[in-house]
Parts: C-alpha cells; sequence; structure tokens
C-alpha cells in the first residue's frame, strides 16, 4: 500500500515538472521578444536574419521546438548561450552553469547545516514553554524577520559588520582559488542573511506544529496519568512530530531558492542565481531556461521529499481518496 | 411574574435562539493599534506624498543648497550627504532628496502592490468559489470540463514554480513595465488565493445551513452571494492582509535586482538597490526605504496576527504553511 501511495506522489512531481517545463518554455520562446533581432541589433539585414533564425531552430512550429528542447535537456545538452552566438563564439551553457552550480551548493548547504539544528531547538524551545516571555521574545522577532525584505536583513549586516565593525568583507567574491579561511570569511555573510531568512520559518512552523501535537489527546492522557513534562515532550510529542518537521525543513530548503537569488546579488557572489539575473538583465533566454529548469527542478524535488516525509511518518496519507 | 403568565407568553421559549447571530466585535491589542495607526500613516502620505514632498522625485539637488557659510568649498558634493536641515533623510546616489523619493515612491509601491493584490483576489476568489461549488462546462447535458479539476492541476503547477523563477522568466521575456509587473504579480499571487478560496468555500458547501437552502430550492448564484460569500469574508479579509505583505516584498525585491520599476520613477525597492553602494561610506540612503518597507509590511502582519489570534488562531495555522 505505501509503495503505492509513493509511486502516486511521485508521478504528480513527474506531471508538474513537465507542467514547469512547458510554462518555461513558452515564457521564453513563444512570447514576443525575437531573439534573432535583439542580438543583431536594428541595423540587421532581412538575410541575415532569417539565417540566423534557421540556425536557432526558430523557423519550426512552436511544439516541434519544445520538444527537440526537451530531447536535448534530457541528455544534458543545454544548448548554446546567446551571448556571442552571433559573433560564432558560442559557448556552451554546461560550462558556463557547471562552477555556478557548485558554488550555489556550497552556499546553500552550508546554511543548511547551520540553520537547521539552530532553528528546531529555537522552536522547540518555544514550543516548550507556551505564553512565556520567551516564547513571545522570538515569535514576535521572527514574524517581524519574515515581513521585512530579505534585502534588508543583508544590508543591515553589512552595515554593522562590513561598515561599523570591519571584520567581514562586504561582497563575497569568489575567485575561485580561496581555502580554509578566506573562503569562510567570504562565505560568512550570505550564509548569515539566508541563516536568518530560512530559520525564521522554521522557528515559526516548528513551534506551531509541536503545539499541534501538544494539544492531541494522546498528550493529554500522558498528562492526566502524570507523566513528567519533559518525558512528554521528547517521547510522545517529539517523536510524533518528526514528519511534520521533516516536511518543514524541505518546504524551507525549497524556499532557500528565491532568498539566494536576493542575497547572491547583493553579495556579487557567483552562484547559479545571480548568473540568473544577469542573464535575464541581457535577455540571453537559452541560459535563463536553463536556470529556471535547474532552480524549479531542485524546488520540486524539495516539495517532493517534503510530502514523502509527511506520508511516511503518518500513516493516514498512505491511502489517498 | 407568575407561573401561568410566564407559560402563557408564546415568544417565551424562542428566547434562546435569536434571529440573528450577534456581530463578531474585535478588540485589538496594542500591538494591533500600532499598526493600524502606521497604515493609516502610509495610506494618507499615498493620497498627499507627492504634494508635501520638499523637492520633485527626479530633482537633482543645487550644489548652493550644501555650501557651509564660511568655507571656501564652492561646489560641495550633493550626493550621499548626511540628514540635515536641508535634506531631511539625506540625499541619495544622484543628489536627490531621499525623502521626497520616499514621498513618492509610496505611491508607485503600494499603489502596484494593492492593484495587484486586488487583481490577484478577483481571478483567484472567482474562481475558486466557483471551483467550490463544483460549476462544470456543460454541452448538451455531457460534462465536458469539470472546473475543480482542471484548476486544481493548473493550480497545483503554479505554485510548484517558485514565484521569483516566474517572474524572472516572464520579465525576461516580455520586459518590465509597470502594467505587466500588475498582470504578472496578480496572476502568481492569483494561485495562492484560489486555493485558499477554494478550499474556504468547500468548508461551507458542505455545511448544514447550505444543505438547508437547498433544499429550499435556492439557486446558485443565492447561495454563493447570500451563504458562501459571507462566511468567508472574514478569513479572505485577513488573508488579504498577509498576501499584500507578500505582493509587496515580491515586487520590492523584483525591483530590488532591478527588473521592476524602471528609473526615474522612485519606488522603494529599486531606491534600496541603486543606494547600495553608499552603504560603504555610511549612508543612510539605502537604509531608509528598506525601513519605510519594513515598518508598512510588519504593521499589516501585526494586524493579521492580532485579528487572527482574536478568532482562535485557525487562521494563523493556515498562514504560515
Amino acid at each position: 500500500m505505501i509503495w503505492r501511495a509513493l509511486l502516486g506522489r511521485f508521478s504528480i512531481s513527474v506531471v508538474t515538472l513537465f507542467v514547469v517545463s512547458v510554462l518555461i518554455f513558452i515564457g521564453t520562446n513563444l512570447l514576443p521578444g525575437d531573439v534573432a533581432q535583439i542580438l543583431l541589433g536594428q541595423m540587421a539585414t532581412p538575410d541575415s536574419l532569417a539565417a540566423l533564425q534557421a540556425k536557432l531552430g526558430m523557423d519550426q512550429p512552436g511544439y516541434v521546438r519544445y520538444f527537440m528542447w526537451l530531447r536535448d535537456v534530457a541528455t544534458g545538452d543545454l544548448g548554446f548561450s546567446k551571448a556571442g552566438l552571433g559573433a560564432g563564439n558560442a559557448t556552451p551553457i554546461v560550462q558556463i552553469i557547471e562552477p555556478r552550480i557548485y558554488n550555489t551548493l556550497q552556499l546553500t548547504s552550508m546554511v543548511a547545516v547551520v540553520a537547521i539544528p539552530v532553528a528546531l531547538f529555537l522552536g522547540l524551545l518555544a514550543a516548550m514553554h507556551p505564553g512565556t516571555r520567551l516564547d513571545r521574545t522570538i515569535t514576535f522577532s521572527t514574524l517581524n524577520l519574515i515581513s521585512v525584505p530579505d534585502f534588508l536583513v543583508a544590508t543591515f549586516l553589512v552595515l554593522v559588520f562590513a561598515v561599523y565593525l570591519g571584520w567581514l568583507p562586504s561582497i563575497a567574491y569568489l575567485r575561485g582559488d580561496e581555502t580554509g579561511w578566506g573562503l569562510i570569511r567570504a562565505l560568512t555573510m550570505p550564509t548569515l542573511t539566508l541563516m536568518i531568512i530560512v530559520s525564521a520559518q522554521i522557528i515559526r512552523m516548528t513551534r506551531a506544529t509541536v503545539l499541534n501535537v501538544m494539544s492531541s489527546p494522546y498528550v493529554e492522557m500522558a498528562i492526566l496519568k502524570g507523566v513528567p513534562r519533559r518525558r512528554i515532550i521528547l517521547r510522545h510529542a517529539l517523536l510524533n512530530a518528526i514528519g511534520p518537521i521533516v516536511n518543514v525543513i524541505a518546504l524551507n530548503l525549497a524556499w532557500l531558492v528565491g532568498g539566494v537569488v536576493i542575497v547572491e546579488q547583493i553579495f556579487a557572489y557567483p552562484g547559479l542565481a545571480k548568473l540568473m539575473i544577469d542573464a535575464v538583465l541581457v535577455r540571453d533566454l537559452p541560459l535563463v531556461q536553463a536556470c529556471a529548469m535547474i532552480f524549479c527542478a531542485s524546488y520540486v524535488v524539495l516539495i517532493f521529499v517534503a510530502d514523502m516525509a509527511s506520508i511516511l511518518s503518518n500513516p493516514r496519507l498512505r491511502h489517498p481518496k | 411574574m407568575s407561573e401561568t403568565q410566564k407559560s402563557m407568553n408564546p415568544s417565551r421559549q424562542f428566547d434562546e435562539l435569536p434571529d440573528a447571530p450577534p456581530k463578531r466585535k474585535i478588540r485589538l491589542s496594542w500591538s494591533g493599534k500600532i499598526g493600524i495607526a502606521v497604515l493609516v500613516f502610509w495610506a494618507i502620505i499615498v493620497v498627499i506624498g507627492p504634494s508635501i514632498a520638499p523637492y520633485h522625485e527626479a530633482e537633482f539637488l543645487e550644489e548652493s543648497l550644501f555650501i557651509v557659510p564660511g568655507s571656501d568649498e564652492k561646489y560641495p558634493d550633493t550626493d550621499f550627504q548626511p540628514p540635515s536641515r536641508i535634506v531631511l533623510l539625506g540625499s541619495d546616489y544622484m543628489g536627490r532628496d531621499t525623502l521626497s523619493r520616499i514621498l513618492f515612491g509610496a505611491r508607485t509601491t503600494i499603489g502596484i502592490s494593492f492593484i495587484a493584490t486586488i487583481l490577484a483576489y478577483l481571478i483567484g476568489v472567482t474562481l475558486g468559489i466557483a471551483a467550490a461549488v463544483g460549476y462544470r462546462f456543460q454541452y448538451r447535458g455531457f460534462t465536458i470540463i469539470e472546473l475543480d479539476t482542471a484548476l486544481s492541476r493548473l493550480n497545483d503547477a503554479l505554485l510548484s514554480i517558485p514565484s521569483i523563477m516566474l517572474g524572472l522568466v516572464m520579465i525576461a521575456a516580455l520586459g518590465s513595465t509597470i502594467p505587466l509587473l500588475i498582470v504578472l504579480t496578480g496572476i502568481i499571487y492569483a494561485a495562492s488565493v484560489f486555493r485558499i478560496a477554494r478550499s474556504l468555500g468547500q468548508e461551507v458547501m458542505v455545511s448544514d445551513f447550505v444543505e438547508a437552502a437547498r433544499v429550499r430550492g435556492e439557486g446558485l448564484w443565492w447561495i454563493i452571494t447570500r451563504e458562501i460569500l459571507p462566511n468567508v469574508a472574514m478569513p479572505l479579509a485577513t488573508d488579504f492582509g498577509l498576501r499584500f505583505v507578500w505582493v509587496i516584498l515580491f515586487i520590492s525585491a523584483l525591483s530590488f535586482l532591478g527588473l521592476g520599476v524602471q528609473p526615474p520613477m522612485s519606488d522603494w525597492g529599486s531606491m534600496v538597490k541603486e543606494n547600495l553602494p553608499g552603504l560603504i561610506y555610511g549612508s543612510v540612503a539605502p537604509l531608509v526605504p528598506s525601513l519605510a518597507i519594513a515598518t508598512l509590511t510588519i504593521s499589516v502582519n501585526m494586524i493579521v496576527d492580532d485579528i487572527s489570534a482574536q478568532t482562535g488562531g485557525k487562521l494563523a495555522k493556515r498562514m504560515i504553511s
């Protein structure tokens, strides 16, 4: 039975990914805005325009181009960046993207490793003492943190740590040969910013989840029969909250996708999101397409993991209606 | 009053069934009141801001304004000036008055976000309620499309793309203009409004009073306007506040990336971006617009939090997920 539920969820993810790819393709290909025209400029002759359009496969109907593109993506060929294509020295997108993916993964995994334990601890702390001053402080400050723009957190941190204290560099540009201390110094500010943004969410959701479990009948039963509070939380509530909490973590890692766009831009961090913004600014659509696909795919995968966690932890969800 | 009188009074036995439910009164706590005050302040600024601004949003300040009496400097810098009596909140990177730009930008930022949120609500609530009541496209008695199924699938796909990615792809394809920004944001956020309106509507649709109305022979339109809408209005109104915050953050983030509102119009998000280099000189120019956004979003969130705490916290739960 459980396999059927998992398989069902998996097929939903695949369908979603397919729909997402269609949406991205429509967004970058079928809408007005002739790339060949942009590349060659206003002075282009009709002949050279038609030649470049044929070279880019733009004379084919939309659905044919979609499947050609999908086949290429599936075989790992992301096409060529439009930059320099007119001049004849196009760079394969895979080559551009590869180091950037590595950099972004480096940043996000560092955030995940540091932020998740801290956030879980604070969320549990707030849930264990609901209504106290500690709980109110945590709830109020996280509410404020999730309602301010990401770049406010970043600017504020730069002002404190880079301008007034002068401890850390205000940008996180990587040359590629940093090791140890230098790398940590460069990564600290973006990591800290992302950490603050992500943990505010995790703290709030962890607190709500544990409080939800705490109000369930079996916890009430445990209280009535005189089980010590510590034991109730660690043995009864926490074990039942693990599934929802893993769900929370996966969802928040997916939200990192949005946060990383802002943070990489502020700190000039050479990651995938910065690459994508730059590509949007020069309207390098194949590159935008490739980056958007990677981001959306990782998002869908993380959401899938989140659902998986709740299905595995809650037997009632194993039988989809 | 004697026993006979009591039993003879026919209206007596209906005393416990009032003909209309008592009006729910919401008493805001101090945090909610502060929120309302800040919100009212910004609402007034939106209306009268440009007329009370000391300078125009695109006006470069005269160098003569900054000449310190008794000094030889005839041509002082006008950019990144600290707050003074001439420029109450300092000047920006091009020597424009920050306060005036904040006052003008309030209309742009809040106006665009508000219209986009309303658009999202018009689309989301209409389709959500239509899906909840089980509307079907029929042709000669056969159901061609069940609206609920069709919309829910499309909605799942839309929700599984991070909103910033969708925004980036669309702006890459179409460029950035204010109408496009509003429509784009409206559609992106209509997806989550749809989900909430649909689930709220479904809750009401299975209730006894809708059942009673149906048995009475009321039509679909009557049920929607008299039974469903009044019952979902309050939760939706609270959700509107929260959605408004996210739209403000989304539009500011796009502007911050240089892809939202284009210069020379002032907008809080782009004001942060263009003045970011001033951060290393300790200029307040990038901080003031971020704080403006923060006060607005935090105040709305405080009101929403306060109201949802009074309506039993059911809303709070829905909102964090």
